[in-house]
């Protein structure tokens, strides 16, 4: 699956925009819209700044069709000799002529294990109305494809993922829930994703992991990481309660 | 080295200057609101800048050091007390185990920090000291302070053995002594009532019809109850887009003011998350996060266009007065130890 996709990065790309988001960012716009492409090219200037930083470079933040650089203007225009913004974007220019054409650093694919359905997927049934398929059938679509985890926002560690099957596609619950628990597998409209920590939310609520999305004790501290893929296990209520860290 | 807390106060929290590198994994950066403030307190008692010192919000804390203590109060004027007495604030202090600090009144601004020499030396969690509340991470125990905390503090530096030894006398009269001088008015300006905050245009600015546009930098916007560290929502003229385009999520970070569809602007802070989807319509300038920082629900605030270079020329200006308030305590203390 990987091999075919990976060819579209050789097709043309417009050269990417720079703006600034106020004194300390740049960001650098690389298309309107979602693809495979724009998310690899992406990728591949982070990777490239992550091992190339430059004086003054604080992080970067990648999303779907853009890369936000963070840098401190003190640092980069050497204490008030040059311009900041100026300057990094040159800086930028120069890394985006010599980066590689493809992410630097390929992940594995992450296996998440989701027991679907009853008490900790409450909404399943709601989204197989909604839809007309059986219940095994959501499980099983949902299941299938492997996601790719475009960035991660919103919450510590949770990813936005891509190319959740039409069939599925599910309007926000009417009423938001007050708490929706860490772990949780859900769909909203053409979107599909897990919550990282409890908070509200109107995702429908198809199942839910018994793996920690973000733990500030391990290094890295998210499960995921932007550029990664990821598959949905079905696993027994028994196999969740097993794997679960809840007592 | 301890502090103990006898009253929490209405949110108090240990916040350094953020939790830097882990915003592509979503971790918000938290870190002090007004981060100039805590830089001068911690300069003041010869910390590095990014020690973890309090967050004191509106309603004060009660504090009591347990051990004799290098301290200094900068932010808001919370009318800080040591031991009863009106204790000064942009100075050092020192003061013996058993003082206690209070607050009383809130006469400007809405946080006050307070830095203890060598620093709270509460653990790193994710290579910071800061309080995120909602993820209950970092700070003492990932939350605000209770009645009966007990904070460690770490170690003198060798800036501020030179600053007790020079404050503390061989035997006091008083439980407190403040150092004479001060930092300069310009990194400790008085939280105005009515203030004006500086922005450049955001990346959506243009999407905005022309009237929001004239109304968002003409028109005053009142800070509603619905104010935490994230981010505070203000009330003003609605403002609407020409063209409503579907956004995709991308970053927003501590100053970006974003315009939900409802039309009344959100400026997001310290614990903002790391990426959303609304326009956005400006981007507060890093020098006036303080003002911002220092507006409390209820007052209005007023937006003024600045070019990005006038922004970077402020930043660096900033950036020289803490680098001029370092060399000046250095050199303070070379002249003194050398005329000894």
């Amino acid at each position: 699956m990987s091999a075919p996709e990976t060819s579209i990065t050789t097709a043309f790309q417009p050269s990417p925009q720079f703006f600034p988001l106020g004194d300390a960012a740049v960001v650098v716009q690389f298309g309107e819209s979602i693809s495979l492409a724009t998310h690899l090219a992406i990728q591949s200037l982070n990777d490239y700044l992550g091992q190339q930083p430059f004086a003054g470079l604080r992080e970067c933040v990648p999303a779907f069709t853009t890369l936000t650089v963070y840098y401190d203007p003190w640092l980069v225009s050497e204490q008030g000799h040059y311009l900041p913004y100026e300057r990094v974007c040159a800086v930028l220019q120069q890394r985006l002529l010599s980066a590689p054409p493809a992410p630097i650093v390929i992940y594995h694919t992450v296996e998440i294990p989701v027991c679907y359905g009853g008490d900790l997927g409450p909404d399943l049934a709601a989204v197989a109305q909604y839809t007309g398929l059986m219940p095994a059938e959501v499980i099983a679509r949902h299941s299938a494809p492997e996601y790719l985890v475009y960035m991660l926002g919103f919450a510590p560690g949770f990813p936005y993922l891509g190319r959740l099957d039409a069939r599925l596609a599910t309007p926000r619950r009417a009423e938001p829930r007050t708490l929706v628990p860490a772990g949780a597998v859900g769909i909203a409209g053409a979107q599909t994703g897990i919550y990282s920590l409890p908070t509200p939310g109107g995702w429908q609520l198809i199942g839910r992991t018994p793996l920690r999305l973000f733990d500030p004790a391990a290094n890295p501290p998210t499960l995921l990481r932007a550029g990664q893929h990821l598959r949905f296990v079905p696993i027994s209520e028994t196999e969740f309660h097993c794997l679960s860290h809840e007592p | 080295m301890s502090l103990s807390v006898v009253r929490p106060g209405l949110l108090t929290t240990v916040q350094d200057l953020g939790r830097l590198g882990y915003q592509h994994l979503g971790v918000v950066l938290s870190g002090a609101l007004d981060a100039v403030a805590l830089r001068v307190a911690n300069l003041l008692v010869g910390n590095p800048q990014n020690a973890a010192g309090l967050e004191i919000t509106l309603l004060g804390p009660i504090i009591r050091f347990e051990t004799d203590s290098l301290i200094a109060l900068t932010g808001a004027d919370l009318s800080p007390t040591l031991d009863g007495q009106p204790a000064p604030l942009h100075r050092p202090v020192a003061v013996w185990a058993g003082t206690v600090l209070a607050f009383g009144a809130a006469r400007a601004g809405c946080r006050a920090y307070l830095a203890v020499a060598g620093g709270l030396a509460v653990p790193q969690v994710l290579g910071s000291r800061a309080t995120y509340l909602r993820a209950g991470l970092g700070g003492w125990h990932g939350r605000a302070l209770r009645a009966g905390d007990e904070l460690p503090v770490g170690t003198f530096s060798p800036v501020a053995q030179q600053l007790w030894q020079l404050l503390a006398p061989a035997s006091w009269s008083a439980p407190w002594v403040a150092a004479r001088w001060l930092a300069s008015p310009a990194l400790c300006p008085t939280p105005h009532a009515q203030p004006v905050i500086r922005a450049v245009r955001g990346p959506e600015y243009e999407q905005f019809t022309e009237a929001s546009q004239r109304a968002f930098w003409h028109e005053p916007f009142v800070i509603t109850p619905a104010a935490d560290r994230m981010g505070y929502r203000l009330q003003g003229p609605a403002l609407t887009r020409d063209t409503a385009p579907e956004l995709l999520s991308s970053a927003v970070t501590f100053g970006t003011m974003q315009v939900p569809p409802g039309g009344q602007p959100i400026v997001l802070l310290a614990d903002a998350q790391t990426t959303g989807g609304y326009p956005r319509l400006a981007q507060v300038i890093t020098a006036d996060f303080g003002a911002l920082a220092q507006a409390a629900p209820g007052q209005a605030l007023r937006f003024q266009e600045v070019s990005l270079a006038e922004a970077q020329a402020l930043y660096l200006a900033q950036e020289r007065r803490l680098q001029e308030l370092r060399q000046a305590i250095e050199w303070k203390l070379d002249s003194l130890s050398a005329s000894v």
